[in-house]
């Protein structure tokens, strides 16, 4: 036996005397090298890259049409069901409104257990009590609550291990994202954009929750940027946190996006750019020291929140290979970033636009407000919103759910600030002109909801040029997100209830299940015992889907 | 619709008896239900009034104007769910002050209010909580099987808020006869699958065709019965009792101890 031969054997042996228990851990190594396990979903995103893509191709455009039930989980809530599940070694965690997490058997979709939080009576997050899921490091789960709470349970037996309290949840501070956890840290950040808070991303040790950094995402004076606010407005200036950020290992940097500056539709209460809402921040992951920024919407009448997942992508651009940072922006342009820099590369309107005629050499947007009464391109909620993007490394493409002909008339009204109580600042109605307003949209089966209002999409952009390659087109608007995988297969959900398949190459409908139920959460893929399963949230309820064996 | 008239007529019957007993004995306590007090919870409740109460109703619960615990004269609660509420509420405008007690420690306290003429604190154990972790760790071998606050195995339940879930009768209860106290849900599982693999774990849930355990090498597992030559569920405890493994005064001190794991706030 010669030396690395007995190497191997003896490390072979070593890892044979590691505990079953300890080598299903999953490590911060497992977790950087999540694309190797594809049969696992280990963040929210499905990796680091947030790309929300899975190698898995066992479901293809020839069998897709074979989709069956497999089993269904109903959460206990009749609030939004907003999650995206982890799948770990054939067990999926996942959070049923407000702030329960729940471990089931992901080929069965039986429970194992349930942990419940009872979240303060004094949470207000300002548009539903919602979850969107927790992330994992060794055998502890980590949920934010919407009280503002982060909670350490443990994986094996839903029992918590710890609780901290990040912000008061009665001065409006909430969460509703799912954490990211990098190496021994979870990183998180607030929501509260409609209560006047001051954002913040802050970093807290997983084993004890001891906060290891805050990066405030609204400079305070003699900072740099504090400049960007008029006296006092910065102290209710909000910039809140309410999406699961990104990073890259090579950089050691972790990107997140920023929400709207408050009051949220009177800008000239806080004149200046209000840095750093808006915006992506490029953070040390170790130290939460800012590298970069890029503020996409400078001083936003619009309440156009820059929180989108921050899709990372390694690829060619004027034919060199680099680094890059794809962003569909709620304001409704698609952007390309150099995230090493931050150096903005290319931006282009993937929606109707009115309320820049366009972006500078540099990115920023040349303001073209619309006069009193005429509608602004896109509107309130946005070209796109919260609902996840995806990026196929094997199409090169870049798809997003959007929200086509939609506008608002926003109109601001002056707010005083009064903590705890909304400070948004607008009487803002969404019509465009001559449509009439259906009262009571969307109760019950019904849906009333048309074309006057708009409708809703999935697009395919090429990043390079920032053209649509296609264009799939919806009745009603688009909340969901989007999965693609190896199989060329696109999976989104939406509004009305449908879940479908598409090819992702021609966005060709390949196969569809109406569900029943509104879609606002994020399709997401698994393997487990040799099949592979699609899961998707849609009305209260959890759906999995896999091929009729 | 069959339920509820069950229930109905077990209402009416215990309605009857209360009733009955009210006219033979002296006046009973206006109850939800008949209710029933253990000495442990009588003995926990002693422990927080005494710790909690005393400075205003007194130790003999007569302090307060108007109130006097032991005749059974409240001001204003009437049923032992009034009372749970007085307390965890407390009485505004006055120096009642709202208590946050969890389940156990309102089960103690209420048990003790309803039986403090006749308890006789004398002949009490008092427990020691840091005295009963050694004992969970040491002569009483807890640790070797339950997990407390993200320490030791997960075999056995975790019993890191069992201070909140469980009253201080039950966790007695389970420490003197295990197997007679055992959850349901929590018994032993033995299954052999179609090839031949033993597996052994703790229930963890079950239905017509799965169950779900965790296994004694800590896996959560979940398996179609159909896939079984064998499934047995075990009705025996693998908890010793230790009714003559402990003294009193260990006991006691174990009790304090389990009690006070309250769970991460």
């Amino acid at each position: 036996m010669n030396y690395r031969r007995r190497a191997t054997f003896l490390l072979l042996f070593l890892i044979s005397l590691i505990p079953d228990s300890l080598r299903a851990q999953v490590s911060p190594e497992r977790l950087l090298h999540s694309d190797d396990e594809p049969e696992n979903w280990l963040t929210y995103s499905g990796s680091y890259a947030s790309q929300r893509y899975s190698s898995l191709h066992q479901v293809d455009a020839a069998n897709v049409k074979n989709l069956e039930l497999k089993w269904v989980f109903q959460a206990q809530s009749l609030q939004k069901f907003e999650t995206t599940p982890l799948v770990v070694d054939g067990i999926m965690y996942l959070t049923q409104p407000p702030n329960d997490v729940v471990a089931l058997d992901a080929r069965t979709g039986r429970a194992f257990w349930v942990y419940h939080y009872a979240p303060s009576p004094a949470a207000r997050p300002c548009c539903g009590i919602v979850n969107r899921g927790v992330a994992i490091l060794g055998d502890s789960l980590f949920m934010a609550t919407v009280d503002a709470h982060l909670v350490a349970i443990d994986a094996k037996n839903g029992h918590a291990l710890w609780n901290v309290q990040l912000a008061e949840a009665a001065a409006g501070y909430a969460m509703t994202l799912a954490p990211l956890v990098v190496k021994d840290r979870v990183i998180v950040g607030v929501a509260g954009g409609e209560f006047g808070v001051r954002g913040f991303i802050a970093a807290y040790e997983a084993g004890t929750g001891r906060q290891a950094w805050r990066f405030d995402t609204i400079p305070k004076p003699d900072d740099p940027g504090h400049d960007s606010w008029r006296g006092g407005d910065w102290e209710h200036g909000s910039a809140a946190v309410w999406l699961t950020g990104s990073y890259d290992p090579d950089l050691n940097l972790t990107y997140w996006g920023t929400g709207n500056p408050g009051p949220d539709w009177n800008p000239d209460q806080r004149p200046g750019d209000n840095l750093y809402s808006d915006s992506v921040l490029a953070l040390d992951a170790d130290t939460g020291k800012l590298k970069w920024y890029f503020q996409f919407t400078p001083h936003d009448p619009y309440d156009y929140d820059s929180v989108q997942i921050p899709v990372l992508v390694n690829a060619n651009w004027s034919g060199s290979p680099r680094r890059l940072m794809l962003w569909g922006n709620r304001n409704g342009f698609f952007y390309v970033l150099d995230r090493v820099t931050g150096k903005f590369l290319a931006g282009r309107p993937f929606v109707k636009v009115n309320w820049t005629s366009g972006l500078n050499a540099d990115g920023r947007p040349i303001p073209s407000p619309q006069p009193p009464g005429a509608p602004t391109y896109p509107g309130i909620q946005g070209g796109t919103n919260w609902y996840s993007p995806s990026y196929s490394p094997r199409t090169g493409l870049f798809y997003v759910s959007t929200w086509e002909e939609y506008a608002t008339i926003f109109t601001g009204v002056n707010a005083d600030y009064k903590e705890g109580l909304r400070y948004t600042g607008g009487a803002n109605t969404s019509p465009i002109p001559g449509a009439e307003n259906p009262a009571g949209a969307r109760q019950g089966p019904v849906n009333t909801y048309t074309e006057a209002l708009g409708r809703g999409a999935v697009v395919a952009l090429d990043p390079e040029t920032g053209k649509k390659k296609w264009k799939f087109d919806m009745h009603d608007v688009n909340t969901s997100g989007i999965l693609t995988t190896a199989s060329d297969l696109l999976f989104v959900g939406g509004r009305e209830g449908y879940f479908q398949a598409l090819d992702a190459r021609t966005g060709a409908l390949l196969w569809k299940e109406n569900l029943g139920g509104e879609i606002v959460a994020g399709p997401m893929t698994y393997q487990v015992g040799g099949q592979q399963y699609i899961a998707i949230a849609s009305g209260n309820s959890l759906f999995t889907f896999a091929p009729r064996e | 619709m069959e339920l509820l008239n069950l229930s109905s007529r077990g209402l009416l019957q215990r309605a009857v008896v209360c009733t009955v007993l009210a006219l033979c004995g002296p006046a009973p306590h206006a109850q939800d239900r008949a209710p029933q007090y253990f000495p442990a919870d009588i003995e926990y409740g002693a422990q927080i009034f005494t710790s909690q109460c005393t400075s205003c109703h007194g130790v003999t619960g007569d302090l307060v104007p108007g109130v006097n615990f032991r005749a059974g004269q409240f001001k204003r609660a009437v049923s032992d769910n009034d009372l749970r509420l007085t307390i965890t509420n407390g009485v505004a405008g006055t120096a009642m002050q709202p208590f946050a007690f969890g389940s156990s420690e309102l089960t103690g306290v209420v048990a003790y209010l309803r039986n403090m003429n006749s308890f006789d604190a004398r002949g009490l154990t008092v427990g020691d909580a840091a005295r009963g972790q050694a004992v969970f760790e040491g002569a009483g071998n807890c640790s070797s099987c339950h997990r407390v606050n993200g320490k030791g195995p997960r075999v056995a339940p975790d019993l890191g808020d069992i201070g909140a879930i469980r009253t201080a009768d039950l966790l007695q209860r389970t420490l003197l006869d295990p197997t007679g106290s055992m959850l349901p849900v929590n018994r032993p599982v033995r299954a052999v699958t179609r090839d031949g693999k033993v597996i052994i774990g703790r229930r963890l849930n079950e239905d017509t065709y799965t169950v779900q355990l965790i296994d004694e090498q800590e896996h959560l597992v979940s398996l179609t019965k159909t896939d079984l030559s064998e499934y047995t569920v075990l009705k025996t405890s693998s908890m010793p009792s230790y009714k003559d493994k402990l003294s009193a005064q260990e006991l006691a001190d174990l009790e304090a101890y389990l009690l006070s794991l309250k769970g991460v706030k």
